[in-house]
């Protein structure tokens, strides 16, 4: 199944921002090898070219390492998983807030209705 | 416009130092007789790395075709040439490029078995093996004859054939049109895992959102002119949209 992409930016960066999730949520565990360009670009079906990119920033951010013998692999640093992890957990809350913004809601009523809904 | 593109293209070994681009079109134009003044290809020029997927795209009669007929040495160029590994179209070219025309020339009555026969017969570069893993992923019969196959079958054989070669130059001329989606998701798929890095797809199409995801670079063509030549990334960062919806814009009726 090919993952689905939105329209409106660059596929390298969405291919980013997929696969930086597998290794937040431990799909691709720190240290451990990633799948070939290759083997992820026909899964994903995008170009292998726009694949090496996003690894290529990937790699640029230092959340993964290629090494001489064994390929590509996640980065063991938990603390820099840790910090992509807390990013993107702000950025799901910023953007919560701004659409309950848009609905007319303050954010006194945005935690209030969020309270209501964990009790 | 991207000057990123040009960084990181793979060349064929043989070619690398000689520094020949794989495709180059030099100030091409093309008119048909009795057209009056009026040019089907206009001074065109372009040059083509190696290793890339490559849109072709416009509106119905935009030139599409008859460029890539004047690639293939099927029509001749009213001025402006040209090159394929810095070689006019000829027989060697030929073994170059692979190419799928937008309408089906092969025998009617021929079975699917002897036509792939035939093309291992005719190119020394096609895998007889390709050929049949293909075939059998998409449940087509090797010994049923072509009159016999629906019209978006027979393009997949076709389609199939052409892309059984190992060619440094595939032309497709509307490859998935016919293609139902599931279809079309396999061949797509097919091609990037057969992408050899030193060989360029050229592909042209009107269902671009099928393909963008699969695509480097696209070319826009209007009445016979080159309009564009960019990567899909850097027109999806400088306009925030898609090519498909680009496109739509551009060519706004």
């Amino acid at each position: 199944m090919a993952w689905q992409m939105n329209s409106d930016r660059p596929i390298y960066s969405q291919l980013y921002d997929k696969i930086l999730i597998r290794i937040v949520c431990g799909i691709y565990k720190a240290g451990n090898r990633l799948p070939s360009v290759r083997e992820l670009a026909a899964e994903a079906s995008v170009n292998p070219n726009t694949m090496q990119r996003a690894f290529s920033e990937l790699e640029h951010s230092g959340l993964i390492v290629t090494q001489r013998n064994s390929g590509r692999v996640v980065t063991e640093d938990l603390t820099k998983i840790e910090e992509a992890k807390h990013q993107l957990a702000l950025a799901q809350v910023n953007s919560f807030f701004a659409n309950m913004r848009e609905l007319g809601y303050n954010d006194h009523e945005i935690l209030e209705l969020v309270k209501s809904i964990i009790q | 416009m991207d000057t990123n593109q040009t960084n990181n293209i793979p060349k064929d070994a043989v070619y690398a130092e000689s520094n020949i681009p794989l495709l180059q079109l030099n100030d091409l134009c093309k008119c048909y007789p009795g057209m009056g003044t009026y040019m089907s290809v206009f001074h065109m020029n372009l040059i083509i790395p190696r290793g890339r997927i490559i849109g072709l795209l416009g509106p119905n009669g935009c030139g599409k075709t008859t460029l890539i007929k004047m690639i293939n040495g099927l029509l001749a160029p009213t001025s402006g040439n040209v090159l394929i590994n810095g070689m006019s179209p000829c027989p060697a070219t030929k073994k170059v490029i692979s190419y799928l025309p937008e309408r089906t020339y092969l025998d009617n009555g021929m079975k699917v078995s002897q036509m792939v026969e035939y093309f291992a017969d005719f190119y020394e570069d096609f895998s007889t093996e390709k050929a049949y893993g293909m075939l059998g992923a998409l449940g087509i019969s090797s010994d049923a004859r072509l009159k016999t196959l629906s019209k978006g079958t027979k393009e997949k054989v076709q389609l199939i054939l052409v892309m059984s070669r190992q060619a440094d130059l595939y032309i497709l001329d509307e490859p998935i049109a016919g293609v139902d989606p599931a279809a079309r998701d396999y061949i797509l798929r097919t091609i990037i895992t057969n992408y050899n890095p030193g060989s360029t797809i050229i592909l042209s199409t009107h269902l671009i959102s099928d393909i963008e995801n699969v695509l480097d670079d696209v070319i826009f063509m209007k009445n016979g002119s080159l309009m564009l030549y960019t990567s899909v990334d850097s027109i999806r960062s400088q306009m925030g949209k898609s090519v498909d919806t680009y496109f739509r814009e551009v060519y706004a009726c």
